[in-house]
């Protein structure tokens, strides 16, 4: 169900759409908590959880301490145990301190124990640069949790996907970690209403074209869309792909596109070494499509530093429109 | 140490000469001083991202430096401006990373969150709740195994007690007796969450006991009574018997940051505490002890002002970072 099929639908932001599923879920599933610092009465750092409290109480809005781990630790014990807890990280850099419990206890456990139990959580991550944070504030760790068997990893990049993935995310038996950027929540969207889900494991083609296919994840998509939309008044038509999924990648939709373009751009704001674009060229050189190419794989991806402070070097630490229009230009006419 | 409960002096006038009075008096006006400074340049869009305002704690901060040499160490949090200056930083430098230039403490790449001055001992504030504390009990160590003699004091905040790395670090501190003390500045919140809701002991010394070691609550606005504390725990570090505990309870006048609603605080508790002002406090008590008349602190903070709004301009004229050199520092150039 989407909003395509005649579904009534409320325009709403990025950060409204993801209280509306939180605000469902709590709703229909007495199961359901939240947990995460000042989701409370403050409404969350970035104003998600907004008046849920007010709704559905502190029993069940829960204001942890300032302890990542043991409330990581916590959801995943409560998740094996008939809870289905959405745990909110105030900023995904803080998915390090959380790294014992999100990979060797979440994402193992089931298996370890045979399949024995499963580990039904949710966790949120608040993600990416461009707010002047600096380098503990800015990362984009998607990749990193996105090399764990046990998890699944999503980007959402419209409201109508944050709301739809994170209702599939608590449907989902298994830990599913979604990583919202910042400068998303204010964006706008017509979202349905009412419950519905989004696949967690499909990319999905936002423009279509036979130039160049530019396969975008997280904020890039909406980067390279403005790029392509540049590139079409010069008559190069380019193919916009949000990835949406990091873990599993969506292989068939990305190897369909580029076997008819011939020509492949990889878009990420992580850093660009061993990351989202070394995956999906590896994907694409390991299949038949890459009888298909035209011309190399090109990557952008953030630069190999930290997110400095500096306006100027901030942007400069990850890739900006100008730099897909000119990667997706030299691809598509050939000029390298 | 001078016996002053006889004399009924205040420890701060019996152990310090005047000129050093006189100087934590304009160090504290040189902090609140600054931070206006860096809030009114915020609010007029001069600079980005975010920052942390110590106001209302001064004391706090100036006080636990006393008993500090240039060889002395501090670790501090996001909430360190006040700290930085306490430790002898140059505001102009300060503000100068708040504008993100070169000839800030971090070269523009750290801003508010990681000012350091590294020359002077400080090793930096930090944008990871509670990163500091094991970090000052690794410069502990360096002290003892080099024989420095060198103490590191250990700023943090009440919602740092939380996280692991506290319990962690005070365990070692103790059983390797190794010369830190901890400051911890409870001011009630972290962000949202009062100390009341996220920490399970009345008073955070309480935990000192947990590590065997020494744990002290003091009136964090009262710079008598810091000074007293920390330097009581520096001598016991000094002569090698180990680290302590010392809470500071103040109040932050202002938000927790730029975004702050307050919502979780009523406007007469903010009234209450900027009635304690630290500084105020200090003024009054070198006037009753004939260490500065009125006018001298009224010319004082003229000076002050005037080191402020030159400390800006030399922001402002500063150069602004290469984005060439963006990846520059990563590594330790081996070359040079
Ligand atoms: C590991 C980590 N978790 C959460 C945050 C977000 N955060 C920044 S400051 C803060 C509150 C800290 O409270 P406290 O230690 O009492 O210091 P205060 O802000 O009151 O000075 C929080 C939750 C962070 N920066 N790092
Ligand atoms: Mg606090």
């Amino acid at each position: 169900m989407n909003a395509a099929a005649g579904v009534r639908t409320r325009e709403m932001s990025y950060a409204e759409a993801i209280r509306d599923a939180m605000d469902i879920a709590l709703t229909e599933d007495e199961r359901v908590v939240l947990m995460g610092e000042d989701i409370g009465v403050y409404g969350g750092a970035f104003q998600v959880t907004g008046d849920l409290v007010e709704r559905h109480g502190p029993d069940r809005v829960i204001d942890t301490p300032i302890s990542e781990l043991g409330g990581a630790g916590v959801a995943v014990g409560a998740a094996m145990t008939g809870l289905r807890p959405i745990l909110e990280f105030q900023f995904s850099d803080f998915a390090t301190l959380a790294m014992e419990q999100i990979v060797n206890q979440a994402a193992k456990v089931r298996y370890m124990l045979g399949g024995a139990v499963s580990v039904p959580v949710v966790m949120r991550f608040p993600a990416g640069s461009g707010t002047g944070a600096a380098a503990q504030h800015s990362q984009s760790l998607e990749a990193w949790l996105g090399h764990v068997p046990g998890l699944k990893v999503v980007q959402p990049t419209t409201p109508e996907d944050a709301k739809g993935m994170l209702l599939a995310a608590l449907d989902d038996p298994d830990p599913v970690m979604i990583f919202e950027h910042k400068l998303l929540y204010k964006l706008k969207g017509q979202v349905p209403e009412g419950r519905y889900t989004t696949p967690l494991d499909k990319a999905v083609v936002r423009r279509a074209g036979d130039a160049v296919t530019v396969v975008a994840s997280g904020i890039m998509v909406h980067k390279a869309l403005e790029a392509a939309g540049q590139l079409a008044e010069d008559g190069i038509e380019a193919e916009v792909i949000d990835l949406r999924s990091v873990r599993p990648i969506d292989r068939e939709t990305i190897l369909e596109s580029v076997r008819k373009t011939g020509r492949l751009l990889c878009v990420y704001e992580a850093v660009k070494t061993l990351g989202i674009g070394a995956e999906i060229s590896a994907m694409v050189a390991e299949s038949d499509a890459f009888d298909f190419l035209d011309a190399p794989i090109v990557r952008l991806g953030g630069a190999e530093c930290p997110i400095p402070y500096n306006p100027d070097l901030e942007k400069a630490a990850v890739p900006q429109i100008a730099d897909i229009l000119d990667a997706a230009r030299a691809l598509a006419t050939g000029r390298r | 140490m001078p016996d002053t409960a006889q004399a009924n002096v205040p420890f701060a006038i019996a152990t310090y000469d005047p000129d050093r009075l006189r100087a934590a008096l304009r160090k504290m006006y040189l902090i609140r001083k600054f931070e206006e400074g860096a809030e009114d340049s915020y609010t007029r869009g001069l600079i980005h991202g975010t920052m942390h305002l110590s106001i209302g704690q001064e004391a706090s901060a100036v006080a636990s430096c006393m008993a500090l040499t240039d060889d002395d160490k501090i670790t501090s949090t996001h909430r360190g401006h006040g700290h930085c200056v306490a430790k002898g930083a140059d505001v102009a430098r300060m503000f100068a990373e708040f504008f993100g230039k070169e000839e800030g403490y971090c070269r523009g790449r750290g801003g508010s969150m990681h000012i350091a001055d590294v020359e002077k001992g400080n090793l930096g504030a930090n944008g990871i709740v509670g990163g500091g504390l094991p970090i000052a009990v690794g410069a502990a160590l360096s002290a003892k195994r080099l024989g420095t003699g060198a103490v590191t004091v250990c700023f943090f905040g009440d919602g740092a007690n939380n996280e692991g790395a506290f319990h962690e670090a005070l365990n070692m501190a103790a059983i390797w007796k190794l010369p830190v003390v901890f400051v911890c500045e409870n001011n009630k919140y972290g962000m949202s969450t009062s100390t009341e809701r996220s920490t399970a002991v009345a008073n955070i010394a309480d935990r000192a006991a947990a590590y065997a070691m020494p744990g002290v609550t003091v009136d964090g606005n009262d710079f008598s009574e810091v000074a007293e504390a920390v330097e009581t725990a520096v001598a016991r570090a000094r002569r090698g018997e180990g680290p302590s505990l010392i809470e500071n309870v103040t109040y932050r006048w202002r938000g927790h940051s730029k975004s702050d609603r307050n919502r979780y605080r009523t406007k007469d508790e903010i009234a209450g505490w900027v009635k304690k002002d630290p500084i105020a406090r200090m003024g009054a008590m070198l006037v009753t002890h004939g260490i500065m008349a009125e006018e001298d602190i009224a010319a004082m903070e003229t000076d002050v002002d005037d080191e402020i709004a030159e400390a800006i301009e030399f922001a402002r004229s500063g150069t602004d970072p290469d984005p060439a050199e963006v990846t520059r520092d990563v590594h330790t150039d081996r070359a040079a």
